[in-house]
């Protein structure tokens, strides 16, 4: 009897929102069929999504793909003998070879789609935990200065320099410190950190645990959203098997060191990826958003100093402390250091997880790798950096995608989700939306917001009937103006960009009797 | 307990006391509520209130703050349908339409059957491949009103 082949199925959700259970379903029953022998390994997604489910088959030591399968075309894999990387019109050659691929500066994202998530063997055969083994002989002060040092900044949107967030709860004196990580992305066109906690769970358990450690946290809770419920039941899992592998726990791999960790589940609110809200939320009270300061780094969950960070910038930690800081900022440019993962979304050919350098054009990102928009017609729009991010049009899609270029178009980066609109969109009713959901989602605390958020919908609405066309238009932008200054967190004081985006590169859209929304 | 509560409320307060001691409680225990009943119905504010020694108000303030949580009894299955720009791009305002026609009921609302209730969701991080529909807890991409009808049927 010959060894089993290995057979790689994604488990990822939107592998499984195509139909990856029934195709690996289908194999296994083939093979029986058939008499081959295979393993079927569950991996995370490799984050090329238009050609999910993508399989994979080991042949020697090199992985051939096929894809997107659907269980019909199993029958036909076989008869093609794709068990030994055979021809068939849906093999792509092996993975790595596949341009998208091979193009990418893969990080944070090295392992995903590679590995068994939940094998700590495949996690650590593939470099798992070198970084903490490196940071137990570090001192505190020596593990943040090499986050510092790397350049990382928070990848959740707001860009802060992770290493002085760290900073400061390290030299905050308390009996308790918290370690906790913002897994509530809420963003449209996002999907990077759902990606890790499905795919990769345990870098987010080992860059939690590095946290810990320096800064003298000994708790540290994960926030996951709960559309996000197998994202949820995957680090739960994980958190598991690293408490029984020793990886956490009271004495983490015989150095004495604790620290504990727990999942948290959200419950629908799209203020809590805000990181005061989140406290909040935590602490067992609505999600209302915290006066600052005091900054959550000395006084955050319970009052104690806490670590929050975005789930990228933890799951970044861990190559910064196995490769140096050195290498990390090596990548990317200006003050933008390392890589950023980028999440083409939305009306788009190829869409998927993108981990590069900083800095390449936005033109590059939409058409070398994304192939242009999904429909074939023009791309209008771009969403970037998610709802509270401006639409960028065409003749700014040669800016450079870096935190500081994109903020001198009006526009960010945020986390790094890029969703693309074709010419059939009505940006008078993406104004609209953007307004909406902020009253939709405001917590109520501030009015500018609570206020603001509803008077915008009204506004945007009577311009689009004729209804004081000239004067409204202009209540619209003193109405941005009022929730850009006077909000008290990012909601309020950002969902106007994609207002004034729409006011300032799509004015024909917010005329008179523009729409032609299909919308109830 | 006091002699009025039903068995339901012993439930409820079973949940409440097995969570109680956990910081920042209220939100675990307002999960394994509404997992094991489908919704937190009203007469658990009172007693998660007293069980974790907080004002009736304080309770309702959570309960209602939070999309997530449903304060009536759903159908027997949930379709979530993703409201959000990705999906927006994609033809889901359409889809939207559908789905509320071919129910018969608007968001937040339950079929007359009480087999299906209709649910708005921003975002459920599929935005690859929108628009995009959750039922229960499975998610399915690229939705079209053809591929709704099998999926519910």
């Amino acid at each position: 009897m010959t060894a089993a082949t290995r057979v790689f199925v994604p488990s990822d959700t939107t592998a499984r929102s195509l139909g990856a259970d029934a195709v690996a379903a289908a194999i296994a029953t083939e093979a029986k069929r058939r008499g081959a022998t295979v393993e079927i390994v569950r991996n995370g997604s490799r984050g090329l999504y238009w050609l999910e489910p993508l399989v994979e088959v080991l042949v020697g030591d090199e992985r051939h793909a096929y894809g997107p399968v659907t269980s019909k075309d199993v029958a036909a894999l076989f008869d093609a003998n794709f068990l030994a990387g055979g021809k068939h019109a849906l093999a792509l050659g092996p993975t790595d070879s596949i341009d998208y691929l091979k193009k990418q500066t893969r990080l944070t994202f090295a392992r995903v789609g590679v590995i068994d998530p939940l094998s700590l063997d495949d996690y650590r055969a593939h470099g798992g935990y070198r970084g903490l083994t490196n940071a137990l002989k570090l001192s505190g002060e020596q593990i943040v200065a090499t986050v510092t040092d790397s350049g990382l900044r928070g990848r959740g949107g707001a860009a802060f320099p992770t290493g002085i967030k760290w900073k400061t709860v390290l030299v905050t004196k308390a009996e308790q410190k918290y370690v906790v990580c913002n897994a509530d992305e809420g963003d449209s066109g996002t999907f990077a950190d759902r990606m890790i906690m499905e795919s990769d769970p345990f870098v987010l358990i080992e860059g939690m645990t590095i946290a810990g450690i320096a800064v003298g946290a000994t708790q540290g809770f994960v926030y996951i959203r709960a559309e996000y419920p197998q994202a949820i039941k995957t680090m739960r899992a994980a958190i598991e098997r690293a408490n029984a592998a020793g990886f956490l726990g009271s004495d983490i791999q015989g150095s004495g060191r604790k620290f504990e960790l727990e999942v948290r589940e959200a419950a629908g609110a799209y203020i809590c990826g805000e990181e005061t809200s989140l406290l909040e939320s935590l602490e067992g009270k609505r999600g209302m958003v915290r006066y600052r300061p005091p900054l959550p780094a000395i006084k955050g969950l319970f009052g104690k100093p806490t670590v929050i960070n975005n789930v990228l910038s933890l799951a970044t930690v861990p190559v910064i402390l196995d490769k140096g800081a050195d290498f990390y900022r090596g990548f990317g440019v200006g003050r933008s250091r390392g890589t950023i993962t980028i999440q083409l979304a939305g009306n788009i050919k190829h869409g998927g997880l993108i981990e590069l350098a900083f800095g390449l054009p936005l033109r590059e990102i939409l058409y070398d790798f994304g192939g242009g928009s999904a429909t074939g017609r023009p791309i209008r729009a771009v969403q970037a950096g998610g709802p509270l991010g401006a639409y960028v049009p065409p003749p700014q899609f040669d800016t450079a995608f870096d935190y500081e270029q994109f903020a001198a178009v009006g526009a960010m980066v945020g986390h790094g989700g890029l969703v693309v609109f074709d010419d059939t969109v009505d940006m008078g009713e993406q104004a609209r939306f953007a307004m909406e959901f902020c009253a939709i989602e405001s917590c109520g605390k501030c009015t500018p917001c609570r206020i603001g958020a509803v008077r915008g919908v009204e506004v945007i609405d009577k311009i689009r009937c004729g209804e004081n066309e000239a004067a409204n238009l202009t209540l619209l932008r003193e109405l941005c103006d009022t929730m850009v200054t006077g909000s008290l967190c990012a909601l309020g004081g950002m969902a106007p960009f994609p207002v004034l985006s729409v006011l300032n590169h799509y004015p024909e859209d917010l005329k008179a009797g523009a729409g032609k929304s299909e919308a109830a | 307990m006091s002699p009025q509560e039903t068995e339901r409320d012993a439930e409820i307060r079973y949940l409440a006391e097995g969570r109680a001691a956990e910081p920042g409680a209220l939100l675990p225990i307002l999960h394994a509520i509404q997992d094991r009943l489908g919704y937190v119905p009203e007469t658990a504010v009172p007693i998660v209130a007293d069980v974790l020694n907080l004002s009736r108000a304080e309770v309702h303030g959570v309960v209602t703050f939070y999309h997530f949580f449903r304060t009536k009894a759903p159908g027997k299955r949930t379709l979530y349908v993703c409201r959000a720009e990705a999906c927006q791009s994609m033809g889901s305002r359409s889809l939207e339409n559908y789905a509320r026609k071919k129910l018969g009921v608007d968001f937040h609302e339950t079929t007359a059957d009480g087999r299906l209730s209709l649910e708005p969701v921003y975002c459920l991080g599929n935005c690859a491949c929108s628009p995009a529909v959750m039922v229960d807890e499975t998610v399915y991409g690229r939705v079209t009103a053809q591929r709704l009808d099998e999926i519910l049927a």
